[in-house]
This record gives C-alpha cells, structure tokens and sequence, in this order.
C-alpha cells in the first residue's frame, strides 16, 4: 500500500519549512516535507537576507511588518537552541533623481498609514553620511532609512522553523526530489518521487522556487515563473564598519557587513544575468560589483573578496509572490518571492497554513493569488532589486 | 584529538563544535559549513576541510570519498577589490 500523508510540501526552503511549522502548529498531522537538496540549499541559503519594512506596495508592507515582529522573538516563538543572528541597525536607500525621491516619500507615508509605528524616514545626503561614513554624494538626492530594518542568518531561521516542525511530528525528508504531481479529475491524489516512490496526499503544497512551473504543467496551471541568476561576493570579516544595508535601485547594486564582520556585495543585472537554473558565479559579476559598489563607498577598494556565489530569483512578471489556492483542489502555491522572499516567510507561513485549513488568512493575500496574470491585475512591487 | 583542538583556524571553531553539530544529526558537510561557518574563512576550508571531512566519517561510519565535499568557491584566492578594479580600468 502507498504510504498516505495529510499533507506534502515540496521544497525545504524557508518558506516550506516556515509552512510545515505553522500547519503543524495548527494541528495538522503526519505533513512529509519532500526536499530535493538539504535544507536551505536554493535560494534561502544564497540569499543575502536582509529583512525590511521599507516596501511600497500595501500587501508587502504588512507582510514585512509582521515578519519582522516574529523576526524579533523567532528563537523564543520556535525554543531554538541557536541563535538566528538577527541584527538590526537599519537599510538606507539611495535616491538618484527627483523621481526616486519622490517615490520614497509615497513608499514612506504608505508604510506609516498601514503601520503607524512604522520608523522610516526620509534623509539627506548628509545625514545619510553621517550614518555611512565615506558614502560617496555625488548624485545623491537623498535616503530612505529605517533603523529597525536589518539581518537575521537564513540556515538558522530555516533551521529553527525545521526544528520546531519536526517536534510537532513533521516528516521532514531531505535528498528526496518530487518528480510528479499526480492529479485525478480536478483534485491532487499524490506525489512521486524521483526515486519512483509514491505518496498519496490529497493537499500538496509547492514552495519550490522557480522549479515550481513544472509541477504546475503537470496538473495543468500555466504558473507564469522564471529563474534569473543573482550574484554575490563576500569579504574576510572586518571590524563591524557598517551597521547598515545600503541600497540602491537605480544601479541594482547592493551591500552589507553580516553580524559576522563580513561585507556582502551584490549587484542585480536582469538585462545580462542568464535565466536558467545555472547557479554558477561569474567574473563578469565581479568587474560590474566593484564599479557600483565602490561609486557608492570607496572604502571598499580595500577590502578582500573571499568568495562569491550565485543563486535564483523565482520571477513573475510583477516580480511578487504567487500565494494560495490554485483552480485545483488541493493544490496550492508559494513561490515567485524573487529578491525579497526570505524576510517574508514568518508571516506567509502562517497566511499558508490558515489558508490550507481552509480559513481566512490573518493576513489578506488574495491580491497575491495565480489569477491575477490572467486578469491583469499585477501588484508591481516598486521597491526591489 | 582534543575536544577543544582547533579545527577551523579561520572561523574559530574548535572539535568540539563541529562534534556537537555532528551530534545534532547533521551529517552533511555542506550542512555543517552553512551551520558552523567551518570552511567560509578565507582560506575557503584549505585547512579544516579535511578534517572536518574525516569527524563526519568517524562518526557516520561513512568513507571521506562518499561524503559530500563543500562547495570551493571563485576567486580560489582573497583579492582585493582594488585589484579587480584595475581589470575594469
Ligand atoms: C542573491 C540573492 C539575494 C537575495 N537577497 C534577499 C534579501 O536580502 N532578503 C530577502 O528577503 N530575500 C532575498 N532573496 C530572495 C530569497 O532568497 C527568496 O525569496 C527565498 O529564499 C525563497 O524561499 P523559498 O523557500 O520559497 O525558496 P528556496 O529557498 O529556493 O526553496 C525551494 C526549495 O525547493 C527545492 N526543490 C526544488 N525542486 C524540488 C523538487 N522537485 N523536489 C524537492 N525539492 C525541490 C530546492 O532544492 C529548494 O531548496 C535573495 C535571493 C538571492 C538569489
Ligand atoms: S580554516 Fe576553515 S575556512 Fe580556513
């Protein structure tokens, strides 16, 4: 006989790991979480894992700002034995015209009409300076910058969701890659391995990144889903120099010192990155990442690279997540996060979990739903690499 | 060995902290290394990789050559951003 779960996700990301905590939370029993890799090994574990409430669409802005509460007492919420590495001394984003600004200031008073205690402001120069010692001003109009934003590890908080998961009874289950989503007339009856073994589920849940377009084509969903390469480089660990994330949109470049005294540097380049699953850096990277980053802060031309690597953004074509129940009974999403994924999950997970158990979710992420691509109704999200 | 023998001379990590990893079920050294940091140094692992690679053996009864190597990363070498720079230039 096949072996009979409630419930299978695909996907040992955060967001996987995130969703198994909460549904077991809730009372779900015998949930297999099907992980192809080890845990955190797609985009979780190659993210730079800034977390924020500096977003400028509705549905992001309260996701953030619930995210980051739980962010704040993850380790108490899920007993874990590590620490996630939460540090919090801010982000600040760059403005480089009028127009840019301007958006800031809207992003600005939206976060502070969903959240009063919302802490962003709106600097100058100087006083972003200030903040950044040695930031170059040239072309700057001005910063955006929120004090609570900041860091926290992405293995340890997707440990800590696994761990806590696996004492509610989940069976987490690394090593093993899903080859097929199995369908009869409109409903999900079970998945199968790689391996050839098979599962029968009535509720399967897909967190899989950009791998997801595939399980979609077999249970007959067209999920709008791209892979796009994104690259970082990371320095020996210096002397904590800056506290904050430094960002800027119009360049796609970025960089941060980890609670580990490391600088992580990265550039997005949609124009020229490949969009396959090709998770290889390149020295391509390394020439753009130094130009950019080193206009923003030339201090950094005397640091060490140490390493580089490359990981996947899942994109849609408004570069937000794809989150719910889908036109198939029993099936359900999370996934298309592109850049901003990690720091979302606390919060997705539970939205998840209430959705799966057929309530409403704490959280409204209908917006978020797969038919909005159908319908036109995309939520591009404005502030994002 | 000595439980508190270094292991990870670049990240500071002692056999005792990789064996309590090893303890805590994880048996891939790709798993320890994002966990511990052990073989993210500078040296990229040239020193503990080895080692780390023999304690997960001893203790999953496993063969080195059946284990999973962690991932060696570009540049091969720390570089300096200035010197990147000059190729750019
Ligand atoms: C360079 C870079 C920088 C980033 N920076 C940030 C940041 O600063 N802040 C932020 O919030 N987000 C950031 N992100 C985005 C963030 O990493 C993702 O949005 C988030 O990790 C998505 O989590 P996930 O669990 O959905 O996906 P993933 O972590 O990709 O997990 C999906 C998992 O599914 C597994 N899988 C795939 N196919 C199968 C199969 N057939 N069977 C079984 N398992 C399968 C994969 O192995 C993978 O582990 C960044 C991403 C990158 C690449
Ligand atoms: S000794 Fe472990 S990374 Fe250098």
């Amino acid at each position: 006989m096949k072996p009979k779960a409630e419930a299978v996700i695909i996907g040992g990301g955060v967001h996987g790991c995130s969703i198994a905590y909460h549904m077991a939370k809730k009372g779900w029993k015998n949930i297999v979480l099907l992980e192809k890799g080890t845990l955190a090994c797609g985009a979780t574990g190659r993210s730079v894992a800034g977390i924020r409430h500096q977003f400028g669409t509705e549905i992001n802005i309260r996701l953030a700002k619930e995210s980051v509460r739980r962010m704040e007492r993850l380790e108490e919420e899920l007993d874990y034995d590590g620490s996630i590495e939460l540090m919090q001394k801010g982000y600040l984003m760059l403005a480089y015209s009028e127009e840019e600004l301007d958006l800031f200031n809207c992003n600005r008073d939206l976060q502070k009409k969903i959240d009063p205690e919302n802490l962003t402001e709106i600097l100058t120069p100087e006083q972003a300076a200030e903040l950044v010692p040695g930031l170059n001003l040239e072309g700057l109009y001005g910063v955006s910058y929120n004090c609570r934003d900041g860091h926290a590890s992405p293995f340890h908080v997707t440990q800590a969701y696994a761990d806590a998961a696996t004492r509610l009874g989940v069976n987490i289950r690394t090593g093993v890659e899903v080859a097929e989503v199995k369908k009869e007339g409109n409903r999900v009856t079970g998945v199968v391995t790689t391996g050839g073994e098979e599962i029968s589920t009535p509720v399967v849940i897909a967190a899989a990144g950009a791998y997801t377009k595939t399980f979609g084509e077999q249970v007959g969903l067209d999920i709008p889903v791209t892979p796009e390469r994104h690259q970082v480089a990371v320095t020996e660990p210096l002397e904590m120099i800056l506290g904050i994330m430094v960002i800027s949109f119009a360049h796609g470049s970025y960089f941060k010192q980890t609670p580990h005294g490391s600088l992580l540097l990265g550039v997005g380049d949609p124009e020229h990155e490949v969009k396959d699953f090709n998770e290889r850096p390149s020295w391509q990277f390394l020439f753009d990442m130094v130009k950019k980053t080193t206009f923003h802060w030339p201090a950094l031309r005397e640091a060490n690279i140490i390493r580089q690597w490359a990981g996947l953004y899942d994109m849609t074509p408004d570069s937000q997540g794809i989150v719910g129940k889908t036109a198939v009974d029993g099936f359900y999403l999370d996934l298309g996060w592109s850049g901003h994924g990690f720091q979302l999950a606390p919060a997705i997970g539970q939205v998840m979990a209430e959705i799966v158990s057929g309530e409403t979710p704490f959280i409204d992420v209908g917006c978020m739903c797969l038919e909005r691509f159908e319908r036109g109704e995309l939520i591009p999200e404005p502030a994002c690499v | 060995m000595e439980e508190n023998t270094i292991i990870c001379r670049c990240e500071d990590l002692t056999l005792a902290d990789i064996r309590a990893t090893i303890k805590k079920g994880f048996h891939n050294p790709q798993e320890i290394k994002r966990l511990t940091r052990c073989g993210m140094g500078p040296c990229q692992g040239s020193t503990c990789r080895e080692l780390l690679l023999k304690e997960v053996a001893s203790a999953t009864g496993k063969n080195v050559g059946d284990l999973e190597m962690t991932t060696f990363r570009p540049p091969n070498k720390p570089i300096k951003v200035k010197s990147i720079m000059m190729g750019v230039e």
